[in-house]
């Protein structure tokens, strides 16, 4: 079973993500990050900012909901045990920071068929609540085809 | 920064970065936290998460160029995952600055494990801060 090409252009229903200061914390230190603006309070007031910054692939956490809604989409009929993830873009126009509300959209970019494998992937773009964009992403993912 | 400036970072994943990582993410795709339901998919044990490595990726860049812009400096990041990473084993991040236009590099890099290379074709545009030097 592959994917299902008519989705491409399907837009979702858009997800809120509400950035906490405690889970930049967590994110961080979970990926080795040492730089005080994403752990200290006081260093990211410093520098300028209202409150911790989150680290640059904090876009996974606040984009995963928008995606995992997407992968779930029956009507895209992903084969999840032949699914891995191929590849990751991200841009990002300015770094969310704590207290900021994040809102996502998720379009289907691609579905299609190479070198007998399934390609599907997901544009997502994250704005702030002042309607600035924070984060544009493509997530791609390959599904072997069975032989 | 200039084109042929060279990046590096290495990093030990230890036992448990999976299960921090899939906390702090909401990742919690069984391959990467349970042993014994990785083994009964093929693999050879949990495997890190993609996206863990690219944040090692991620890292290597705001760490060498970031200056006073620190994780600010980082504009847009591009990569393939191929094969798959593993814990208690070390991973060396390795770039090099391509071209510099303006006040952005463009940043190539991919992350090495035991020879495999785990992300491949990484590219990275960094904001340059003017007073950066050459």
């Amino acid at each position: 079973m592959t994917a299902n090409a008519e989705a491409i252009g399907k837009r979702y229903e858009p997800t809120t993500y509400a950035v906490g200061r405690e889970k930049i914390i967590e994110f961080a230190l979970a990926t080795g990050e040492t730089d005080p603006l994403h752990l200290d309070v006081e260093a990211a007031r410093t520098a300028g900012y209202p409150d911790v910054v989150a680290p640059p692939m904090f876009a996974v956490v606040y984009q995963r909901r928008s995606v995992s809604g997407a992968l779930f989409d029956p009507e895209l009929a992903i084969d999840f045990a032949h699914m891995v993830h191929g590849g990751q873009e991200f841009t990002w126009e300015r770094l969310a920071v704590a207290g900021d509300e994040l809102t996502t959209t998720l379009t289907v970019a691609d579905v299609s068929e190479r070198m007998g494998m399934s390609f599907v992937a997901f544009a997502t773009e994250s704005l702030n609540q002042l309607g600035e964009t924070v984060c544009t992403g493509l997530w791609t993912n390959i599904v072997r085809t069975p032989a | 920064m200039k084109p042929g400036d060279e990046i590096s970072l290495t990093v030990n994943p230890d036992r448990y970065t999976t299960v921090r990582y899939a906390g702090a993410s909401g990742d919690f795709n069984p391959i990467h936290i349970d042993e014994e339901f990785a083994r009964s998919v093929g693999l050879p044990g949990r495997i890190l998460h993609g996206l863990w490595t690219m944040a090692q990726v991620a890292r290597a860049h705001t760490e060498a160029f970031g200056g006073a812009a620190g994780p600010a400096s980082l504009a847009e990041l591009s990569v393939q995952f191929r094969g798959m990473g593993v814990m208690e084993q070390e991973i060396t991040v390795r770039g090099t600055v391509e071209e510099v236009e303006g006040d952005t590099a463009v940043v190539r890099s991919e992350a090495i494990q035991d020879g495999r290379r785990i992300v491949r074709n990484a590219r990275a545009r960094v904001r340059v801060l003017p007073d950066s030097g050459d």
